[in-house]
């Protein structure tokens, strides 16, 4: 028995004693849960197992302070009706909200950041890292921290202008429908029957294949094939916001289609609009990645994570987890934009659990 | 049952057609592209004969519709013309490929779908604790991550590090069985960690909603034992949702299934979709489009008719 375990142990029992003193019945619950499968995975793995365990508590733990700090954060830079909303907001998506910030950030000063350019080659190719490169080079001799930061801009850039596209196309479809009916509904609501009905990977691959991997094809394909959910979705929202009073009114006041789309409907189906627009960049996201992993995005020597991961994979049969970096920052924003989005629509739609 | 069997009917109908509309789209898409296929294929440098030659060779100088309904006719026999790259049949590239794809999909839904419902359902019944907030957390950091960010770190861990299972999924003549199930091994976990992670939440929310339902709250008034509501109450009106949470994700698993094969490089059709897309095999791409698409239109169906089947209020009508 190592200090180590001794101590580990010590301190999940110390706490969840005192979580059962002072009546906290959930987390006691959970650290001594996490106590007994502890026995388990120190039987079979060793201290290195119990090791492991620790250093995720640990990390888990920091992420639940930074998260709290920066809600504190918001709601003191906030207005007082924005502030009220926010404390209700649970430490996921304050976790959320603080992951998205940091993208912004190192993604709009992207070249401030970076200490080479995103093409420079400044070293042999996989060059272990040194102090002046913090994760080492890529399969060209590439700085990889340097264009995991250009990645930033470029993927999340893309799949961002896709999802307005797709928004775009999606939600204005949607409300005309929704206010015109008749025909034009229906033929909407069919092609928007038929696109969701071919996989989206599949139908984004046939597009690449016929025009060619570039930019514009890929922010197009995508825009197409994720549209027909939102407007799905736009055409249910205010489907139901047509057929009130108000509507009515406006419609015998003689407005026009534009005028009710804008200022009637719109405002009165926002709220799970914006919610979907996370939901739906998650999506594209992960979309974009797939392509550019299968080397039919953003060309190189462009920086970008799904192709990055593809480059670097042979890495990783030695055991070295740089290639996943870029992999993990994809799922980290993903898993962030669908905390915040979670707690979103827990607030303004009827998914309040009783 | 006659309105159950018009109900199915209507829905086999719709599903035909969108397949006929989708083979439509996959088709024509190729008549978009800048010059002709022949163009394409051979390249900016391609003399006046030799263009000819290929023309002649795949009918282009006939109409579009006519080239259309020859495809379509064929491919209803699963003939999909020749590869343009390496000029054999589409059929016996892609053929034995299926099949593993097929097999791969299986695999994986063997293990995923009996794990992912009765985990959905405890989560149901434990809602709101602890244990209910960290699977959220983790089913929705499964889902958040792209498949081969997955599929690496398990090659990582299970294959580089602790030597369990191969890395790389390479089939042989000749494998036993066993032999086969362990080399397709980490392909499918990957897919059962994406898929068990939808269907869970999906499986859950329907619980949930179900036991929101008056009759359940009528069931514990009168004190029936809670796990007899869930058996005898809940269950057979569950089945209609669960069986379609599990086609729906079946159907993902069609689409899930490339990147893993891309990873693993398992000689799957995804990866002969990948390839023929980037060397750009034609008549390869369209015949797997349609076939993945074929095959994710079926699941859907299938989804929609066994919500129908199941569903008690049109079984037993009053």
């Amino acid at each position: 028995m190592s200090i180590f375990v001794i101590t580990y142990y010590s301190l999940l029992l110390a706490g969840s004693t005192a979580a059962a003193f002072f009546n906290k019945r959930s987390i006691f619950t959970l650290l001594f849960s996490l106590t007994l499968v502890s026995f388990v995975v120190g039987i079979i793995g060793g201290p290195g197992g119990l090791r492991a365990i620790a250093i995720c508590a640990g990390i888990l733990a920091l992420a639940a302070m930074v998260s709290y700090s920066f809600r504190e954060f918001l709601i003191m830079l906030a207005g007082p009706e924005v502030a009220k909303e926010l404390r209700t907001a649970p430490l996921t998506a304050a976790f959320g909200m603080f992951v998205i910030f940091t993208y912004a950030i190192t993604g709009i000063f992207a070249p401030w950041i970076a200490p080479f350019g995103e093409a420079e080659v400044i070293s042999s190719a996989f060059a272990p890292a040194d102090e002046n490169m913090l994760l080492g080079a890529d399969q060209l001799g590439r700085d990889m921290f340097s264009r995991l930061v250009y990645g930033t801009r470029n993927s999340v850039g893309l799949a961002l202008t896709a999802t307005c596209l797709a928004f775009f196309l999606g939600a204005g479809a949607g409300l005309l429908a929704a206010v015109k009916g008749g025909w034009f509904d229906q033929l909407m609501g069919r092609i928007a029957d038929v696109i969701m009905s071919i996989p989206s990977l599949i139908f984004a691959l046939l597009m690449l294949s016929i025009f060619g991997p570039s930019m514009p094809v890929i922010i197009c394909a995508v825009a197409i094939i994720y549209a027909p959910r939102v407007f799905r979705l736009t055409r249910a929202v205010a489907g139901n916001v047509v057929v009130m009073d108000y509507i009515e009114a406006a419609k015998l006041r003689g407005e026009g289609t534009g005028y009710l789309i804008r200022r009637e409907v719109l405002p009165n189906s926002m709220a799970p609009l914006i919610a979907e627009f996370g939901l739906e960049f998650c999506f594209v996201f992960l979309l974009v990645a797939g392509l550019s992993f299968l080397g039919l995005g953003i060309q190189p020597p462009t920086a970008d994570w799904g192709s990055m991961v593809r480059e670097n994979a042979t890495l990783i049969s030695f055991g070295d987890i740089t290639p996943l970096i870029p992999a993990a920052a994809i799922a980290l924003l993903t898993v962030a934009v669908n905390f915040v989005v979670d707690w979103m629509l827990f607030r303004s739609s009827g998914l309040k659990e009783h | 049952m006659g309105d159950i069997l018009k109900l199915v009917g209507q829905r086999l109908g719709l599903g035909l057609v969108i397949l006929l509309v989708i083979s439509i789209i996959i088709f024509f898409m190729v008549e978009l592209l800048p010059g002709d296929i022949a163009q394409a294929v051979l390249g900016q440098g391609a003399t006046e004969e030799n263009l000819a030659a290929l023309r002649k060779e795949m009918g282009l100088d006939k109409p579009a519709f006519v080239r259309y309904f020859g495809w379509l006719g064929n491919a209803i026999f699963l003939d999909f013309g020749n590869s343009v790259v390496t000029g054999e049949k589409v059929s016996t590239v892609i053929g034995a490929r299926f099949a593993n794809t097929l097999f791969l999909a299986c695999y994986a839904a063997v293990i995923a779908v009996p794990v992912a419902i009765v985990l959905g359902i405890l989560v149901a019944l434990l809602r709101n604790s602890i244990f209910d907030r960290v699977a959220n957390v983790l089913t929705l950091t499964s889902i958040s991550s792209p498949e081969f960010f997955l599929g690496y770190i398990l090659i990582l861990y299970f294959a580089v590090k602790w030597g369990m299972f191969p890395a790389i999924a390479s089939l042989s003549e000749g494998m036993s069985f066993g032999e086969l199930l362990n080399r397709t091994f980490l392909p499918a976990l990957t897919l059962v960690l994406v898929v068990v992670a939808h269907m869970m939440r999906m499986t859950r929310a329907a619980i949930i909603n179900l036991l929101a339902s008056p009759y359940i709250e009528m069931a514990r008034l009168k004190g029936v034992p809670p796990l007899k509501v869930i058996v005898r109450h809940a269950l057979p009106n569950a089945w209609a949702p669960i069986i379609n949470v599990v086609a729906l994700n079946l159907a993902y698993l069609i689409t899930g299934v490339v990147l893993v094969e891309v990873v693993f490089v398992y000689p799957g059709i995804g990866q002969a979709l990948v390839d023929a897309v980037s060397k750009r095999d034609f008549p390869v791409v369209q015949a797997c489009c349609l076939i993945f698409a074929a095959t994710f239109i079926l699941l859907n169906l299938a989804a929609d008719v066994g919500a129908i089947l199941t569903n008690p209020r049109l079984r037993h009508p009053k």
